[in-house]
């Protein structure tokens, strides 16, 4: 769990020394040790300060010259890549929406999303809270086959996956790919759960089965609700990641143009606007599938950024 | 309802001693199998009044709650996994179910095939590049974020002004989906709608314009660039966390010793902070080898020009789902994985220093 403290610390950090630049008006005071390191500072801080919004310009560019380009017709886009709309036409929107499916497609992933990130969390605590709490024969061995299952590439298991899926009648189904995507994201789930509940005090489940619960019900009344903290991180890591989740639908979920999902979608509207050169709805496509995220990860960005690096770097 | 609490955590309950004048009748066993499956509420009181009990009562909550996760992570994850393994030794196609052992012929087919060594080469480079810029990088901006500030009288480093909405733009790209990116990158090197040619066109440079993804030179270079700016903001948010946890007394004293600021990065920011750089190195030389999505969105024909973006892993996806050779991409799979391991085996080693508690 020491990464997640750290993060937190860390973030709090950061506001506090904004808090207080904010705070200190005054010009630069010489520092204790020598004056020439005033002047060092200031230069340096030009030079931090250029490379600092030069990255602004460069990691956020692209994304708005997108949703500009969003607003604009097909044919003033291959005109000049840049320029700003001459009208507010929303019409790019409704051809994407409805003409290139872009709204069929996320409605699938959201729908494949509902079953597969709950399933997640409730398979991955349940295997991690026994892993974590309880003691008995193949327990190590349980839990190294979850951790193991991160160390190694999907690419190396999808021939035989995909034939797996073939022969219980997963391939191209719903419910086979909130399967795979649950299967394939148990191993992180229930290694950073297994972490979280070790931490949480066991005296409170005791006291619970003094008072007569079940080891269910403790575990759902009592247990869950106290791992609420370790439950948003990974939940944040995996809606990210099965939201945006590519290379599970391309190989499972291929064949029914109508159940693909919205990263499928995507692809396919960049290849066929090669062919038709309507850049205008592939722009209000990306954007369509931009914004909410970005929307979501603005409002959330302190929890979403504790979420992943807790999550992603162990 | 279980009444007992002793079953939970602590050591571990072992079989109740048996003692030889009880009885434990073959129908008494019967129950106790009918009550692990049976849910709690449903126990007969015979069983529930037993000594061992309690016992039962923990491995049926243990049983039931291992059961779906295990066997679903089994089925779908080691299952395969070790499939893997066997099909790599076999000459299937894939589309028949009838295949025969062929032994190692797969991996000596290998050897001398180019474009398999091709796209060996172009993974081989973004493992070994794209974690130097992208880290390098990360490292760089992180350490700006958290000391390129104005020295104020109380504090001997201090952060910019800012750095909170840094670090919110600079996370952009890894929320989104790689899917995304590829697709808007691919359109920001559109030679002719493209914004990268307008730009430089606009400066005057106009001798530099390409077809970016058409030209086999540079097209490589263009996916090294597309994944470390995906990664950028992600290490700067995580180093300047680390860099943000270490004590500000230890600055303090660098600088009451006239240290500069790139020796003070050099050698107090970065030993401290190793751990850290060291994971994060090896995600990202495990994210960097992948590259998957943007070379099978992003490049022409998947790979193209010729072979000049060819990754391993979009081989291996050619290879079974196009060319119809799975026992053969199953072999290029295991071939993946060796490099995997040899990599993050090797940082391990190069990167292993004592490890400094602060």
């Amino acid at each position: 769990m020491s990464g997640e403290i750290q993060v937190t610390s860390a973030t709090q950090r950061t506001q506090d020394d904004d808090e207080a630049i904010g705070a200190v008006k005054e010009p630069p005071e010489p520092a204790p040790a020598k004056p020439a390191r005033n002047a060092q500072g200031a230069t340096l801080n030009v030079f931090s300060n250029a490379f600092l919004v030069l990255w602004v310009v460069m990691a956020a560019g692209p994304l708005v010259w997108v949703m500009i380009n969003s607003l604009r017709e097909s044919a003033d886009i291959t005109g000049s890549p840049f320029g700003w709309p001459t009208s507010i036409s929303l019409e790019n929107f409704t051809n994407a929406w409805s003409d290139a499916n872009i709204g069929k497609y996320a409605l699938n992933s959201l729908i494949i999303l509902c079953g597969s990130l709950p399933g997640t969390m409730l398979l991955g605590s349940m295997a991690a809270y026994v892993i974590a709490r309880f003691s008995f024969r193949g327990n190590r061995v349980i839990y190294l086959l979850f951790a193991g299952g991160m160390m190694f590439p999907i690419i190396l298991a999808v021939v035989p996956l995909f034939f797996v899926m073939d022969n219980f009648a997963l391939l191209d189904t719903r419910h086979g790919i909130i399967l795979a995507y649950i299967a394939y994201s148990l191993p992180f789930t229930t290694f950073f759960m297994t972490a979280f509940f070790r931490t949480l005090p066991g005296s409170v489940a005791e006291a619970a089965l003094i008072d007569g619960a079940s080891h269910t019900r403790t575990f759902f009344q009592i247990m869950l609700p106290m791992a609420k903290p370790g439950l948003i991180s990974i939940g944040i890591f995996n809606f990210l990641g099965q939201w945006n989740q590519y290379f599970l639908p391309l190989a499972l979920n291929s064949t029914d143009p109508d159940k693909a999902l919205l990263t499928q979608g995507l692809a396919e509207l960049s290849v066929n606007q090669g062919y038709e050169g309507d850049w205008g709805a592939l722009f209000a496509g990306l954007t369509i599938a931009m914004v909410p995220i970005l929307l979501v990860y603005m409002v959330f960005q302190r929890q979403v950024q504790e979420g992943l690096t807790a999550g992603a770097v162990k | 309802m279980a009444n007992d609490v002793r079953a939970v955590d602590g050591k571990p309950t072992g079989p109740a001693p048996r003692k030889d004048g009880e009885r434990t009748s073959f129908g008494d066993y019967l129950l106790f199998a009918a009550t692990l499956v049976l849910p709690p509420r449903f126990t007969p009181d015979r069983v529930r009044y037993d000594r061992r009990y309690r016992t039962l009562d923990k491995y049926r909550f243990i049983s039931w709650f291992l059961l779906v996760p295990l066997v679903l992570y089994a089925i779908l994850v080691i299952s395969p996994f070790f499939q893997a393994f066997y099909y790599s030794l076999t000459d299937w196609s894939g589309f028949s179910s009838d295949f025969s052992f062929v032994g190692m012929d797969n991996y000596e087919r290998m050897l001398d095939d180019s474009d398999f060594w091709a796209s060996v080469k172009n993974s081989l480079l973004l493992l070994v590049v794209a974690p130097l810029v992208t880290l390098g990088l990360g490292l760089f901006f992180a350490f700006m974020l958290q000391a390129g500030g104005r020295h104020k009288k109380s504090e001997a480093i201090s952060g910019v002004r800012g750095a909170k909405f840094y670090k919110i733009v600079y996370f952009f790209p890894q929320v989104l989906s790689v899917a995304i990116i590829g697709v808007v990158w691919g359109a920001m090197y559109d030679p002719i709608t493209g914004p990268i040619n307008e730009v430089l066109r606009t400066f005057g440079l106009g001798s530099w314009t390409q077809n970016w993804l058409a030209n086999p030179d540079i097209a490589m270079l263009c996916v090294l660039f597309v994944l470390c700016w995906m990664f950028i903001g992600f290490y700067v948010v995580l180093f300047s966390a680390a860099m943000g946890s270490v004590p500000k007394d230890i600055y303090e004293a660098a600088l009451l010793d006239g240290a500069s600021r790139p020796t003070t990065f050099f050698r107090v920011t970065l030993p401290l902070i190793w751990d850290t750089v060291q994971t994060g190195w090896i995600y990202m030389g495990i994210q960097a080898l992948d590259g998957f999505a943007i070379v099978h969105i992003m490049t022409i024909n998947a790979g193209g020009p010729g072979n000049s973006t060819l990754v391993t892993p979009v081989y291996l996806y050619k290879k079974a789902f196009d060319a119809g050779q799975a026992g053969y991409a199953t072999a290029v799979g295991v071939v993946l994985l060796v490099i995997t391991m040899i990599f993050a085996a090797i940082m391990m080693l190069l990167s292993r220093r004592e490890r400094i508690e602060f």
